[in-house]
């Protein structure tokens, strides 16, 4: 049972997509203007994640080697489908507020991600419990996004009134810089405490550090040579 | 007509520039942007496939999807569309123009799953743009992506002198950097109404 739960709590902190494997970045920076759309956002991910591992964690023997790429994205864009209707009736308000960002989902590399590195090698209970795992420790960082960004920014915290009148909410942080520049203070944060514990992870962006390299047929792997060898 | 157009393609690239305002395609924008060569390729590759992928989802989506009532499943057949575009380019530009391919097919495979294509595909339908709107934009779509990147690859040049705390070292001090970047072309907020706008 202790392995279960490993795997649960596995993506709330020691892996966590935002801030550790630096995944689904976009989403981060772009919803969470406020608490309420981060917490929103999370919870949407969460669902697709837990939706699109059982699948694939279902088919991942008649699934062939060679196509499973598409086929991934293919069984992703459909729970992402049934969210963006199931979004659209009953949470109108969060469909305008994450926008573009709700379709996006499908190529959010955490979901990609970890059907390729999780679901496709382990049972059904095991990968729902990755997907529910990766997906709160998601949401967890977008909610401390949005908390930071909308206290600083309006003052006020889902939605509540939580600074002074008499302190100016500084504007700036529920801009575009505004996000780019918390994110890079949490990270830094996380960062510390980790050099303070002894567990500092190396950081990888781009193409070392896609989860799905492995599955582009090696263009992936020689584009990101030639990209870095590029100059020489 | 023209100014409109010419409205849709300054406003991609400066005012709702994907990368900066909106947040569309960090990924490449974090990771390739070292260089400044790097940076110039991808982004050119990035314009190609903004083009091509909304040259063939916009007709899909207007003649097949819609009229068929089948709206809907415009996210899953955009991005299928998408893919398969990409690795069709791909192989074509192997065989038939390997100059070509040297220098932008590398970069092929880490745009099928850029959101800053299937960004834009999604965006001009619900802006409801027309088919020669929906190419101007992600044409400038792309020449924003460039323009963050070429601006980004030379901020980053400067970086690698710095030396920040510790703990901001590498990623930190490069999304705190970005965020000044960012931060400069809010100024352009208003400029197209203020050339355009009649």
């Amino acid at each position: 049972m202790s392995g279960k739960l490993k795997i649960l709590t596995n993506g709330l902190l020691k892996e966590n997509p935002s801030l550790r494997l630096v995944l689904g970045t976009c989403p981060t920076l772009a919803v969470t203007t406020l608490a309420v759309n981060g917490l929103g956002m999370g919870l949407a991910a969460t669902f697709v994640l837990i939706c699109s591992n059982i699948a694939i964690s279902a088919l991942r023997k008649i699934i062939p080697d060679k196509v499973r790429l598409p086929a991934y994205i293919t069984v992703i864009a459909t729970f992402v489908t049934v969210l963006q209707m199931l979004v659209k009736a009953y949470l109108p308000s969060l469909d305008s507020a994450l926008g573009i960002f709700l379709p996006l989902i499908v190529v959010n590399c955490i979901i990609l991600g970890r059907a390729e590195m999780f679901a496709s090698k382990h049972g059904i209970l095991d990968s729902a419990l990755d997907g529910l795992g990766m997906g709160l420790g998601f949401t967890l960082t977008l909610m401390v996004m949005g908390s930071i960004r909308e206290l600083l920014g309006a003052g006020t915290l889902f939605g509540v009134q939580i600074m002074p009148a008499s302190v100016d909410p500084m504007t700036v942080f529920i801009t575009p810089p505004g996000g780019f520049f918390v994110f890079g203070c949490l990270m830094a944060l996380v960062i510390w405490i980790e050099t303070k514990t002894n567990n500092r992870i190396p950081r990888k962006m781009g193409c070392e550090g896609c989860p799905a390299k492995g599955a582009c047929a090696g263009g992936c792997e020689s584009g990101a040579q030639a990209a870095e060898g590029g100059e020489a | 007509m023209a100014a409109s157009l010419a409205m849709i393609f300054f406003s991609m690239i400066l005012v709702n520039n994907y990368v900066l305002v909106q947040f569309l395609g960090i990924c490449p924008f974090l990771g390739v942007s070292k260089k400044l060569d790097s940076a110039f390729g991808m982004s050119c590759a990035v314009i190609f496939v903004m083009a091509l992928a909304t040259a063939a989802t916009w007709p899909i989506y207007t003649y097949i999807l819609e009229p068929q009532g089948l709206a809907y499943l415009q996210t899953i057949v955009f991005i299928l569309v998408i893919a398969v575009l990409v690795q069709l380019v791909e192989i074509i530009m192997k065989k038939y123009m390997p100059p070509l391919y040297k220098a932008l097919g590398v970069y092929l495979p880490l745009i099928t799953t850029n959101c800053a294509v299937l960004g834009v595909t999604i965006s001009v339908i619900d802006e409801g743009y027309n088919f020669v709107e929906s190419l101007v934009c992600a044409v400038g779509a792309g020449f924003g992506f460039m323009l963050a990147m070429v601006l980004f690859a030379g901020v980053r040049k400067r970086l690698e002198d710095a030396k920040p705390p510790k703990c901001f070292e590498g990623l930190p001090i490069t999304l705190v950097s970005a965020s000044v970047v960012s931060l400069s072309f809010m100024g352009f907020g208003g400029i197209i109404e203020n050339i355009f706008g009649a």
